[in-house]
């Protein structure tokens, strides 16, 4: 069990999607077909649909704090986000699509959970990611 | 406000404030004297759209923001939307937002460079503005404080006057947590780009600061604006400090840390950035100058680049609303066009459906001086090159041949 600093959203489960890369919506996102788009990131290609994105830092522009909201409409979605760094974009995003974030760790988060592996993200009172299988 | 006595969509701001407050570590808040909105309808999507339309039902003193609020670009230039293939939808769907913000009391400025146009924040001002490019400026350049307000929590700052005391709004946040030591400093606005971005992936993530010394004079506002710009864009920082420059760090020791680590920057590492976009590109498609919208200085250099040419490809140059009448009266938009350019106002390229807009104009290879629109339009499906603005009107006058 690894325990974030911040949390918001509630308790889901899925299978881990892990980069040691960064993420915006509006740069790394074919929002339409559900896949990582940009093709210099480490996840170019895959599919996020329902899967819990573990990686590394907040980034890009501000237009994500609309477009987690709009994917969330269309089901287009992951699972959940967590993340080493956050920047206030994805908090704004995430609560207002109410949307599942933690973020924050003493350890580099992308390294400790294996990619593929089943996970429980809980943001309760001690926000915080289990490796189920 | 809690309670709803001012209405519900008070209501609905304060407690996303307090949300994302809560997550940030904000103790209470920090009145703001002008906010700005980024709500491109991409972004916002037919949801976002409506979600807002829903709020315009109630009465003015419940829906009017509280402060002076203004507008990032939309998503087309109306007068050109044809010219770019834009279909009947995203019309539509422009100006339903773009009701629903003037019923809400937003002055729609429509534009990423307010720093240069319409007023620019003094040192010390809280406020809370919602384009990286016009935060990293506003912080670094002005001396102003503001965090990356997204345009959900923009509309909460201009409803309720005040927006969550955490990161640039506190001192502790401001000092350098990276000291890059420069030992080229760019001319052209496409290598002030590739420094901010450069720049941007050392510093990794939006709580890093930079400060930068050895630039060996004073940028100017266009050059600190293609830097900061691709800054944000390249590393979600929001703050920079150009040591002997900026206004909070007259000396290193203004704004050091004692953390602070050091990295070297030449011009072999920003040739290298401009070259990893280049490679294996001979020929491109389309020419685009927008990220951040072009200052009426930029539109002269445009203007002067393109007399006694013509563009055979595609060449688009985006300004501000506040900037085109000023391009038009002085004849520099006539001067452009009349060389094959297109002058879109209000708007800005990767905000105004960029993937759509690539497939109807069978565009894929895309020449620009904007560091930052390189960063962004590869997840769009473009290939972004990046050069000087001289030598993209070479290249849009070469049928697109990237030359010698």
């Amino acid at each position: 069990m690894h325990y974030a600093r911040a949390g918001m959203g509630r308790l889901v489960r899925g299978q881990a999607l892990v980069a040691k890369d960064g993420f915006s919506a509006r740069y790394d996102l074919d929002r339409v077909r559900g896949v990582f788009s940009r093709p210099e990131h480490k996840l170019a290609g895959q599919s996020f649909l329902g899967r819990v994105l573990v990686l590394d830092a907040a980034k890009g522009g501000v237009a994500t704090a609309w477009m987690l909201h709009e994917m969330t409409a269309r089901g287009i979605m992951p699972a959940a986000l967590v993340l080493n760094a956050v920047n206030p974009i994805m908090v704004q995003g995430a609560a207002l699509a109410d949307f599942t974030m933690i973020s924050g760790f003493d350890l580099d988060i992308t390294a400790a959970i294996p990619d593929g592996a089943l996970v429980e993200v809980d943001p309760g009172e001690r926000p915080c990611i289990r490796v189920l299988a | 406000m809690r309670a709803g006595a001012f209405g519900p969509l008070r209501q609905w701001a304060i407690e996303h404030q307090i949300k994302v407050g809560s997550y940030l570590g904000a103790a209470d808040f920090v009145p703001v004297s002008q906010a700005h909105i980024m709500a491109d309808t991409e972004s916002l999507g037919e949801a976002g759209v409506a979600w807002l339309e829903g709020w315009t039902r109630l009465p003015p003193d419940q829906r009017r923001v509280r402060i002076p609020t203004i507008s990032d670009p939309r998503g087309t230039d109306f007068a050109a939307a044809a010219r770019l293939k834009q279909q009947p939808w995203m019309l539509e769907r422009e100006q339903r937002a773009i009701a629903v913000f003037e019923a809400l009391g937003v002055l729609m400025t429509d534009t990423c460079i307010n720093y240069q146009t319409i007023m620019p924040p003094v040192r010390g001002e809280h406020v809370a503005y919602g384009d990286t490019g016009v935060v990293i400026y506003s912080n670094s350049v002005c001396g102003a404080r503001s965090n990356f307000e997204g345009g959900p929590s923009a509309l909460g700052a201009g409803l309720t006057g005040r927006t969550p005391r955490y990161g640039f709004h506190l001192d502790a946040h401001r000092r350098a947590t990276l000291l890059v030591r420069v030992g080229f400093s760019p001319r052209e606005l496409d290598e002030w780009g590739a420094l901010g971005g450069i720049v941007g992936r050392l510093a990794g993530d939006y709580w890093q600061v930079p400060a930068v010394v050895g630039v060996d004079r004073v940028p100017t506002s266009d050059e600190m604006k293609h830097f900061g710009a691709a800054l944000a864009s390249y590393g979600s920082v929001a703050l920079f400090h150009m040591v002997g420059i900026t206004p909070e760090a007259q000396r290193l020791e203004d704004v050091a840390s004692p953390t602070m680590h050091t990295r070297d920057v030449g011009e072999a590492d920003i040739r290298a950035f401009q070259q990893s976009y280049t490679r294996d590109i001979g020929a491109v498609d389309v020419v685009v100058f927008s990220a951040p919208q072009l200052s009426l200085i930029e539109m002269r250099q445009l203007a002067d680049l393109l007399d006694g040419r013509h563009a055979t490809i595609p060449l688009l140059a985006v300004t501000s609303p506040q900037v085109k009448p000023d391009a038009d009266r002085l004849g520099l938009t006539a001067r452009i066009e009349a060389a094959g350019g297109t002058v879109l106002a209000g708007m800005c390229f990767y905000q105004s459906y960029a993937r759509e807009v690539r497939e109807a104009n069978g565009w894929q290879r895309l020449a620009t001086n904007s560091a930052k629109l390189t960063n962004i339009l590869g997840g769009y499906g473009y290939r972004p090159v990046l050069m000087s603005m001289a030598v993209c009107v070479e290249t849009a006058c070469a049928g697109g041949r990237i030359g010698p």
